[in-house]
């Protein structure tokens, strides 16, 4: 960890000014970025701690949606009424992750942000885009496993870790921000995650000091809310392959993936294909897919683990 | 005292003390967190300075140079050592690696620099700014591909000839040739990490040219010899203090970096330093469980009986290493008059392959039970049965050995009465419950019982106490415990009246804590010590030591009777011995057994497999403490789904080393995974083991798990799976076909 300044800030407005400052993160619940500082993968010299906004708020939008405060904790997010019962998907997708002493801590923004779970990432002694731009991809023709199938570079095949946003991506969410001059944005979610490219090092679409202040859901669809989280041992670990699904009773519905891409995977055109059953389904969202030898399982994985939620939304 | 013929009836018959459950002595220290660890001994050493180890980038080659001077300006760092500063030191006797010093590089992480600074975060954050320039080997990473340059190891692990090496009896190929039922099947296991949670760690201070290092070890005799040789010091000038232990596996058996340069960063600071290895460098800069591939043949009769039987294992391991030696079970559990192991070592440039709880059995028994599955099936016969007709009393290669004990076939029979065995369909992939596959699936448990020498001194104080003290240490699995029990027994006094004081090298050498033989031989070390404190006891108090017996606190022969405490009211009584064991191992052969029967459920759909049920019956001489001997089979049988179901470090073979050095991504198993799990213990006394009757248990209940586990979920679905561990990905392509 190398030494770094701290400060508290009161307001968004204030934090996205005090971000201007090179060198400067926000902290929220630290729970990412502490790990990352430890391994000196994220060095800043600044940190500016956006625990003490009053962020934390669910309030009802005008439009019969729910606005979440972007330091909303996932466990209280994931307790809330209303979430539990207008937007399961999210709920579910949050208690599928983390452990219950990370979920206290994780915070809304945070979750969104987190970084990659690439076993090279990690190693500082190993060549990473991600990590530092322009050095390589060791995890290409090495331990590729949890990597991603679809989506991914040649200078990048890293998957975006988390379940919150898998949930978010099948709810339409919007990412509500503020920058250090004061303007505000309204990032439609399927637009804030990016592929990799040939920048791998830009995990979202966010521009630098960019804050984020809530995330906003639309109104409920209904429908049965399904989140299967597939992996190697039954808990506190990062998906294989997760299904965030929303099925209404004439068999329609929207599904997007975790596990297998740099961004949650939503294909909106395949959806279509839902009421014919998850082979055409996946067929369709994974179409293009590139796996490597060692992940290629996971493109029968997605197509079995939508063929168990279809079967149980039909239950 | 010589243990060389069968225990008769001792004082620990009574078994008022030992063979109670009894909740661990230091229990309360650890759960209020009041029992210091390595890392935490702040108040031994004052002004202590905090290193951190930085570990080689590349997996084979050379160090060219290292720019320290950023890292020497860097805020709070006291002094820099690196590898180039000195030639390669000498390794201890139980290394296979080198552990720091001069330019090679044998494998990924291994020590090449400690920083010494005021904080942990500055000395991480210095070693983080040593830039290093390598020349990188070609190295050997990849288990299969080293295979046509293996050469044939004993069962020693010494290089010979194959035909020395290879163990026959009888004429193996003639009979598998004519079986009339046969099976020929390779099963592969991975390289798997120790994952205690207590990484290794020590405290090192100088005293002149004085050593004391508080660390975390299995072994402290091992450990003080091994570090004078590595730094070139007499072992009289190292003492090694190591009272808790936050796990090992066989991890911390072997002198480890982190004591080396703990010592080296103390000597350069001219201060005490502490320090710990980083989570990634357990898996590579310390030791793994190797690889293996093995192959198996069977060969038996229509009436099941096995005629031929071949067990070869394949391992790795960097020069002048060590082979796994996953066959050794295969010597002993099962009948078979023609018989052939044979094993084979390939040098890698992995980080050292070495001793994992149950060494040689636990990767051996998760192929040969899978194979005794499938030979069953093939021969139409029931897994529990096939086994029970193979039995044998004897060792299968000299008759004229038999069994101190061997229960295996009661073990299977009550294990099948208690777990409902019956109640299994046979046919593979019949049984589904919704979405759920459900299947039954045993193995046989085995695992050699070793014995060796341990002592102690045992003093009974003017307070009356009883005390005891060896350099038997605690790992997690109740020494403080049993070692309590057996004085209190002895000297006929109440737990409360004994104390014990472990890990500390200037005690008496005892066994130490590894292959299962720490419980048995450490508490019949402390019972020969205490044979001796009696006959002090007795010439004080003018008894016969013969005639003499201790309870309830007092000496008592005829109608004479004394309180113990009398003896030492004026002074002091002090007596030592070790136990040191004869031939009686090689007369018998020495063996603990257990039957584990497992119930899985798996998804149709997505192949993830749930442990639904365990049950270990267990057959393992003399229980010292049904309490502590149930958690280490509870525990091992976690470890066994484990080693099942995810355990697996990745090699990349590219640049060697493993990929999932941390525990996010080495999964073992969480709560979630672990269902009912029950152990029984079948009562047992093994009077040729030692005078305590008891033998080995901890590694026992590893030992046949990961089988169970696997045949379950080939009962369940139907896929059999030879390549370990046992994940999804390796089902799916059999599942019903229902998307
Ligand atoms: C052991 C472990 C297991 C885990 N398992 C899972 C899992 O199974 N599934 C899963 O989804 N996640 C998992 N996680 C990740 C966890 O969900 C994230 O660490 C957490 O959500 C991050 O939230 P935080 O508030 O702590 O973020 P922080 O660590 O505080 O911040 C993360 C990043 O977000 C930035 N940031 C924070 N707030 C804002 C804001 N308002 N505007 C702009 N930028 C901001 C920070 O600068 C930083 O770059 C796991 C984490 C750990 C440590
Ligand atoms: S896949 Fe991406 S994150 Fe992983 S090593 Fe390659 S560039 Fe880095």
């Amino acid at each position: 960890m190398r030494p770094f300044t701290y400060e508290r800030v009161r307001t968004p407005s204030e934090a996205a000014a005090a971000a201007q400052r090179p060198g400067a993160r926000f902290i929220a619940g630290g729970t990412n970025l502490l790990d990352l500082m430890k391994l000196q993968i994220e060095a800043p010299t600044h940190l500016v701690d956006v625990n003490h906004l009053g962020l934390d708020r669910i309030e009802e939008t005008g439009e019969g949606g729910l606005r979440i405060g972007a330091l909303v904790r996932n466990t209280d997010l994931a307790a809330d009424a209303r979430v539990r019962r207008d937007y399961a998907v999210l709920s579910r997708a949050l208690l599928a992750g983390a452990s219950g002493q990370l979920r206290n801590k994780a915070t809304t923004a945070g979750n969104l942000l987190q970084r990659t779970r690439c076993p090279y990432f990690y190693d500082t002694a190993q060549p990473c885009n991600k990590r530092q731009p322009g050095s390589g991809c060791a995890a290409i023709g090495g331990i590729t496993r949890q990597l991603a199938v679809i989506g991914s570079s040649d200078a990048c095949i890293a998957t975006h870790p988390s379940d919150m946003a898998v949930a978010m991506r099948a709810l339409d969410a919007i990412v509500e921000t503020i920058d250090g001059e004061g303007g505000e944005r309204r990032i439609p979610i399927a637009e804030f995650h990016r592929l990799p490219g040939d920048t791998p090092h830009l995990d979202t679409t966010l521009r630098s000091g960019e804050f984020i202040t809530a995330v906003t859901l639309p109104a409920p669809v209904g429908g049965r809310h399904f989140y299967r989280k597939v992996r190697d041992r039954a808990s506190y670990a990062f998906a294989l392959v997760s299904v965030a699904a929303i099925v209404q009773p004439d068999g329609s519905g929207r599904v997007a993936l975790g596990g297998v891409a740099h961004r949650p995977w939503r294909v909106e055109a395949a959806e279509g294909e839902l009421p014919r059953g998850a082979r055409a389904a996946m067929v369709a969202i994974l179409d293009g897919a590139r796996p490597t030898h060692e992940n290629a399982f996971k493109l029968r994985l997605a197509e079995r683990t939508l063929a168990g939620v279809l079967d149980e939304a039909r239950s | 005292m010589k243990f060389d013929t069968p225990a008769t009836s001792n004082p620990i018959d009574q078994l008022k003390v030992v063979g109670r459950p009894t909740t661990r002595i230091e229990g309360p220290l650890k759960t209020t967190g009041r029992a210091p660890y390595a890392y935490e001994r702040h108040d031994v050493a004052p002004n202590q300075a905090y290193g951190h180890v930085l570990g080689a980038g590349i997996g084979k080659g050379r160090v060219v140079s290292m720019e320290t001077d950023a890292a020497r300006a860097a805020p709070g760092v006291i002094a820099i050592v690196t590898t180039l500063d000195m030639a390669q030191l000498p390794k201890g006797k139980m290394n296979t690696a080198f552990l720091f010093g001069g330019a090679e590089i044998q494998h990924y992480h291994q020590a090449i620099a400690v920083v010494v600074a005021e904080s942990f975060e500055q000395a991480r954050d210095a070693a983080g700014l040593i830039r290093v320039e390598y020349a990188r080997g070609e190295g050997r990473f990849d288990l299969t591909a080293a295979r046509p340059q293996a050469k044939p190891v004993d069962a020693d692990g010494k290089q010979a000839s194959a035909e020395e090496a290879d163990e026959r009896v009888g004429d193996f190929e003639g009979a598998f040739a004519r079986a009339e039922v046969t099976l020929d099947e390779s099963y592969t296991t991975p390289d798997e990490s120790h994952a205690m949670m207590e990484p290794h760690a020590t405290i090192a201070a100088w005293d002149g040219g004085k050593l004391t290092i508080w660390t975390s070890t299995q072994m402290v005799a091992w450990w003080r010899r091994d570090l004078a040789i590595t730094l070139g010091l007499k072992p009289e000038d190292v003492r090694v203090d190591s009272p808790y232990i936050g796990g090992g596996f066989g991890g911390k058996l072997f002198l480890r970096a982190d004591a080396v340069m703990a010592a080296l960063g103390a000597r350069a600071a001219g201060r005490p330093v502490k320090l710990a290895l980083a989570r990634p460098q357990v898996a590579n800069n310390t030791t793994h469980r190797p690889a293996t591939i093995q192959r198996i043949r069977i060969g038996a009769g229509r009436d099941g009986r096995i005629t031929a039987i071949a067990h070869e294992s394949l391992s790795g391991d960097l020069p002048d290493g060590q082979p796994e030696t996953a066959v050794s079970q295969t010597k002993l559990l099962y009948a078979g008059a023609n018989r052939l192991i044979a094993m084979r070592l390939a040098e890698l440039d992995l980080p050292e392959g070495n001793s994992m709880r149950a060494p040689g059995e636990a990767p051996g028994m998760m192929a040969l039970e899978v194979a005794m599955d499938e030979m069953a099936e093939r021969l139409g016969l029931d897994p529990v049965e096939f086994r029970i007709l193979n039995d044998t009393q004897v060792d299968p290669s000299d008759p004229s050995r038999p069994f101190s004990q061997r229960q295996l076939i009661r073990c299977l029979r009550e294990g099948a009465e208690r777990f409902g065995w019956a109640q299994r369909n046979a046919s593979p992939g019949r049984q589904r419950n919704g979405r759920w596959l459900t299947g039954l699936g045993m193995a046989a448990g085995f695992r050699n019982n070793l014995v060796v020498k341990s002592g102690a001194r045992v003093r009974l104080g003017t307070d009356g106490m009883v005390t005891v003290e060896t350099d038997m240490t605690d790992i997690g699995t109740g020494s403080y415990t049993i070692i309590a029990q057996t004085a209190a027994e002895m000297m006929g006094v109440g737990l409360d009246r004994v104390r014990v004081r472990l890990g500390d090298s200037d005690f008496p050498v005892s066994a130490g804590s590894g292959g299962q033989f720490g419980g048995n031989s450490s508490t019949a070390g402390v019972y020969a010590a205490c044979v001796k404190l009696r006959e002090a006891v007795a010439q004080r108090l003018g008894f016969n030591a013969a005639d003499a017996s201790f309870s309830d606190g007092e000496v008592r022969a005829g109608n004479r009777r004394v309180k113990l405490e009398e003896a030492a009211a004026a002074q002091e009584l002090v007596a030592e011995d070790r136990i040191e064991f004869g031939d009686l191992s090689k007369r018998f052969q020495q063996s603990t057994f257990a039957g584990h029967f497992v119930e899985v459920a798996v998804d149709a759909f997505t192949g993830e497999v749930r442990v639904r049920r365990m049950l270990a019956v267990c057959a393992a001489g003399r229980i010292l403490n049904p309490i502590s001997a149930r958690s280490q089979v509870i525990g091992a049988m976690t470890m066994g789904v484990g080693a099942a179901l995810m355990e697996e470090l990745a090699v990349d073979k590219r640049h060697g080393f493993f990929v999932n050095h941390d525990l996010a991504g080495y999964e073992v198993p969480v709560h979630a995974d672990i269902p009912q799990q029950e152990v029984v213990f079948l009562d047992e006394t093994d009077p040729v083991s030692s005078p305590m009757k008891a033998k080995g248990v901890g590694e026992l209940g590893l030992c046949g798990v990961g089988a169970a586990v696997a045949n379950a979920i080939y009962n369940a679905t139907g896929v059999r799976v030879r390549d370990y561990p046992v994940t999804l990905d390796k089902l799916l392509e059999g599942l019903p076909d229902i998307v």
